[in-house]
């Protein structure tokens, strides 16, 4: 039996020419060419939620601004990944996650190894400028081998994501909403008393911050294990 | 139940109430109901009992006549006679003066502006017929409209009529729905469903609330009429639970269209086939968002998700969806049984037929009104809305709720219209108008709006999530008079932001309320300013809020 | 605001050919744990060749207790966290041409900011009475009132410079002051981050 053939497209990405299957995003093939388009809740192997805003691009002949995580390729697409003005929105965005929790890196177990921290220095943010809103959150060290502090939780829900998707327990789930939005177990019953959970540690190796790191790590200590989810889906013979 | 017989029955309906002297009609929707209209209706119906008139006085409870300011409302037909502050002691000289002239205490005018300007296509038979009744509706020419779709037209010639009407989605963003019609009827797959969106969040809203209350039968012979014209045999009513009127008289119109064979299996005779259920909304203005309302229809959290692919593609349970407005549904009816090029007739070249507003605020008389579109915002204001009260004075509109705008005195003549009302600004949305006077500030307006919109944000998203409670708190400092140069440009990168940034239409439109309020009352903004504040001892201790 | 630390007089001076006046520089030390000034320190024989063109007008490391009417460039480390950081913080900027904000604390407030989730009177009642080991109470004299939260420098007068770094490292510290003093303007995100 013969496969169809892979249809492919044509379009330039900062002026570049690029070819895509027409079945890749904007950020699949921006990738593939080497231009970083910065993420925070897009991770490889998990669903794309366009939730974050960071990999927002131009689409030249739309008003629009589009998410490359979740935005397919076409003939023809001139996209603009650089400009002023994502460059400000993307920092604008950052600036807001640090201005919205609690994240103190010089106390933090994943300081060093954090995606929020590195976001931050590659886009050059050296200082937040909107108003610290020092929201009372709380941490959650129930768990006998892990600790959820919610402090440092930017709700990427990765962790709701690789436990549905890739563990199958549907441990996570989001509750509340707007800045009151927090990250669940069950129920929102203690983690440590959560009936679903398997205790896998695929949550902590995603999670992009310190908000989810092992018991009895201390500052800088939590390293996260970013290459075991694409391994996992390697073994697990995923394609793609 | 075919065609035949439903029109047998209009007219033994008709005759049966043309034999009637009178009938009284007593307001029992939501505001009139609040305002004790349910006793009114029990003591009249025992006084007719009592005088023993009941073969020739029909006393019913009706939908919303609009002047809820005013209510309970009661009005005696076929004389036309309006009642207004009506209490249950009024009954016995009420009943008295049906052979003679009106009891004039409580007699209201009917040739007011209030009534006179507006134009009722949607609210057509609302405070003239019982919604609890499926033979009224079917008296007054319901469901005709749909055995005229069923057996004279085809489902593409159905959509031909809607995309000739011109009418545009009532829901606020005001796409055309013949267009949506024509994507979802062309989408293939061998389920699709039809959604009514009736979960109507805005403050100070209350458009869908009342049509459902007041004509439920009319919303559902949309529906069934927007299934035949796409290929859909399932649909679902998402009503807000705070509604519980409506959900009530929801479901006895579904049961009553169900045993008359006008939705279920082979409707009107044909093997067409529609099942409408309802789904209750748990209170979140997100779900408004067409995908969000998808979500929490389908079990999960109510959260948007990015669009394309459109709910007419990939929709509810992944199928080809049509998500349309009440009041929006509403208006199919008469489409077909007039005709599109009638409809089309009504309003402006870009914004065909009426629209509906709850008129709230300061202004004399609130309560719902359906007026052409086109009408300018100064007659809804103050030939039908009377103006603001004595001792004050004009100062803004806000449409569109949270994600509209406040409209000031010299544009007052603008005309009603999608296009114009995004130019102020602002937006037509689903129909909230709030009259604001001179004592009012436009800086706590758009606060007010911003903690709505803070508090309702789904969370998804940063630049909603977050940037709205950055802009609320910026716009506290305002309020407080406390706030810098500084602030000011931080509010406007933040709108900017989220206006641009966000996931869905919620977070997009956000910042309206704020950017409005800037572009036509920036003086209040700079007047609130640290710097032009006399000087205060200790004003900067109290900078660090706790 | 510029950063460029070459006074205008002395511009005109070194046109005249007579030698380049020092630049007038200062460190302050707010609410924070005293690291940043340690790492300053660490500099270390550097400081002799900074001293060539720099003179120490006001520093917990010096004598004057008065912050001068004018100085070129002011290192702040700390955050803002009592009422008299607050006075020192108005005096320092409106006496001084380029303000650093000096690490974590002044730029993010880090860990002073801690105490923000939590109520002045909790603080106290923590600090003064849960955990006093003596003579508990709240002291009412010379130590300073604290504000509602401790909060970063920019948010109460206009930063120039943001020196993140939890403390920032010496090297960047040096690397500042000498592109300052070139007139060269620095990419510190370059070289640190918060909480390195």
């Amino acid at each position: 039996m013969t496969v169809p053939p892979a249809r492919i497209r044509t379009l330039t990405i900062d002026g570049k020419d690029v070819g895509a299957r027409e079945d890749e995003t904007i950020l699949d093939v921006a990738r593939e060419n080497g231009i970083w388009i910065p993420t925070l809740c897009q991770m490889t192997g998990l669903s794309n939620i366009g939730a974050c805003r960071l990999c927002l691009v131009e689409v030249a002949g739309s008003t629009k601004l589009q998410p490359a995580c979740v935005t397919r390729v076409e003939e023809g697409m001139q996209v603009t990944a650089h400009s002023d003005r994502l460059a400000e929105y993307r920092k604008m965005i950052v600036e807001l996650l640090f201005a919205e929790g609690n994240h103190i890196c010089s106390v933090c177990v994943t300081n060093g190894h954090c995606d929020l921290q590195w976001l931050a220095q590659r886009l050059e943010i050296d200082h937040i400028r909107f108003p610290y809103l020092y929201g009372k959150r709380s941490v959650d060290a129930s768990h006998e081998r892990f600790v959820l502090d919610h402090n440092r939780c930017v709700l990427c829900t990765r962790c709701v994501r690789v436990c549905d998707e890739v563990e199958g327990a549907h441990t996570w789930d989001i509750m509340g909403r707007g800045t009151n939005a927090r990250v669940i177990t069950d129920l929102a019953q203690p983690w440590g008393e959560s009936t679903s959970c398997t205790s896998c540690g695929k949550c902590v190796s995603v999670c992009p911050t310190g908000a989810l790191f092992e018991q009895g790590k201390a500052v800088t200590e939590m390293v996260k294990h970013r290459e075991l989810l694409p391994m996992l889906l390697t073994m697990r013979g995923r394609q793609r | 139940m075919t065609p035949e017989e439903l029109s047998e029955l209009a007219v033994a309906e008709r005759q049966r109430l043309d034999r009637l002297a009178h009938q009284i009609n007593v307001c029992t929707a939501t505001a009139c109901h609040a305002s004790g209209s349910e006793a009114i209706k029990t003591r009249l119906t025992a006084e007719v009992r009592e005088r023993g008139i009941s073969g020739q006085c029909l006393i019913r409870g009706v939908g919303c006549r609009g002047l809820c300011t005013n209510g309970p409302m009661v009005s005696v037909e076929p004389q036309g006679v309006l009642y207004q502050h009506v209490t249950a002691d009024d009954a016995p000289a009420l009943l008295d003066s049906l052979a003679s002239e009106p009891v004039s205490h409580i007699q209201a005018p009917t040739d007011d502006p209030f009534y006179t300007r507006q134009h009722r296509i949607v609210l057509e038979h609302a405070g003239e017929i019982d919604p609890e009744q499926i033979t009224e509706y079917i008296a007054v020419g319901g469901y005709q409209a749909l055995a005229k779709a069923l057996y004279e037209m085809s489902p593409a010639d159905v959509v031909d009529e809607l995309t000739t009407s011109g009418l545009r989605g009532r829901g606020g963003a005001g796409f055309p729905t013949g267009l949506k019609w024509r994507t979802v009827a062309k989408a293939l797959s061998d389920r699709k469903f039809v959604i009514c969106n009736g979960d109507e969040g805005d403050p100070g809203a209350f458009m869908d609330r009342s049509v459902l209350e007041s004509d439920p039968h009319r919303v559902l012979e949309g529906m069934a009429i927007a299934a035949y014209a796409v290929g859909a045999h399932e649909g679902f009513l998402y009503v807000r639970a705070e509604y519980p009127l409506a959900i009530k008289r929801l479901t006895t119109a579904i049961r009553q269209a169900r045993q008359r064979n006008l939705l279920g299996d082979a409707i009107l005779g044909t093997p067409f086939t529609f099942h409408v259920e309802i789904r209750l909304g748990a209170g979140a203005f997100v779900c408004g968002e067409e995908t969000a309302l998808i979500a929490s229809i389908e079990g999960e959290r109510g959260s948007p998700r990015p669009r394309p692919p459109y709910p007419a593609e990939v929709g509810l349970w992944g199928r080809p969806t049509l998500i349309n407005n009440v009041e929006t549904l509403a208006n199919i009816a008469p489409i077909i049984k007039n005709g599109g090029a009638w409809f089309a007739g009504i309003g402006t070249e870009k914004s065909k037929g009426t629209k509906v507003f709850a008129l709230t605020g300061q202004v004399k008389n609130t309560g719902l009104i359906e007026v052409p579109m086109g009408i300018s915002l100064r007659e809804i204001v103050f030939d039908i809305g009377g103006g603001v009260p004595e001792g004050r004075s004009f100062k803004a509109v806000q449409t569109g709720g949270p994600s509209g705008g406040c409209i000031p005195d010299e544009l007052l003549d603008s005309s009603v219209d999608y296009e114009s009302l995004t130019r102020l600004g602002s937006i037509m949305g689903s129909g909230g108008m709030i009259v604001m006077d001179n004592t009012s500030s436009m800086v706590e307006v758009a606060r007010y709006f911003m903690e709505f919109s803070m508090t309702e944000s789904c969370g998804k998203c940063i630049p909603c999530r977050v940037g709205t409670a950055e802009m609320h708190g910026i716009l506290t400092r305002f309020c407080e008079k406390r706030a810098t140069e500084r602030d000011l440009a931080l509010l406007e990168q933040l709108c900017d932001l989220t206006r641009h940034a966000s996931l869905c239409g919620l977070g997009q439109s956000a910042p309206n309320p704020i950017l409005s309020t800037l572009r036509y009352f920036k003086q209040e903004y700079l007047a609130a300013l640290e710097s032009n504040q006399p000087e205060e001892v200790g004003a900067a201790a109290e900078e660090g809020r706790s | 605001m510029s950063t460029d630390l070459t006074p205008p007089t002395a511009r005109s001076d070194a046109e005249r050919g007579e030698p380049k006046p020092k630049v007038k520089a200062a460190t302050v030390w707010l609410d924070g744990c005293s690291g940043c000034h340690m790492s300053f320190l660490d500099i270390d024989e550097r400081l002799i060749e900074l001293a060539q063109h720099i003179d120490m007008v006001y520093s917990p490391l010096v004598d004057p207790k008065q912050f001068p009417d004018h100085v070129d460039v002011a290192l702040v480390e700390g955050a803002v966290s009592s009422e008299e950081d607050l006075e020192k913080i108005k005096r320092i900027r409106k006496h001084t041409s380029i303000l650093i904000a000096f690490g974590d604390c002044a730029v993010t407030a880090n860990v002073p900011s801690m105490r923000n989730s939590f109520s002045v009177k909790d603080v106290y009642q923590r600090g003064y009475f849960e955990t006093a080991t003596r003579r508990a109470g709240v002291p009412d004299q010379v130590v300073p009132k604290l504000l509602p939260q401790a909060r970063p420098i920019h948010e109460y007068v206009p930063v120039d410079v943001f020196l993140q770094g939890c403390p920032p490292p010496a090297d960047v510290i040096y690397g500042l002051l000498t592109d300052l003093l070139a007139g060269r303007k620095p990419n510190l995100t370059e070289h640190t981050r918060f909480g390195r």
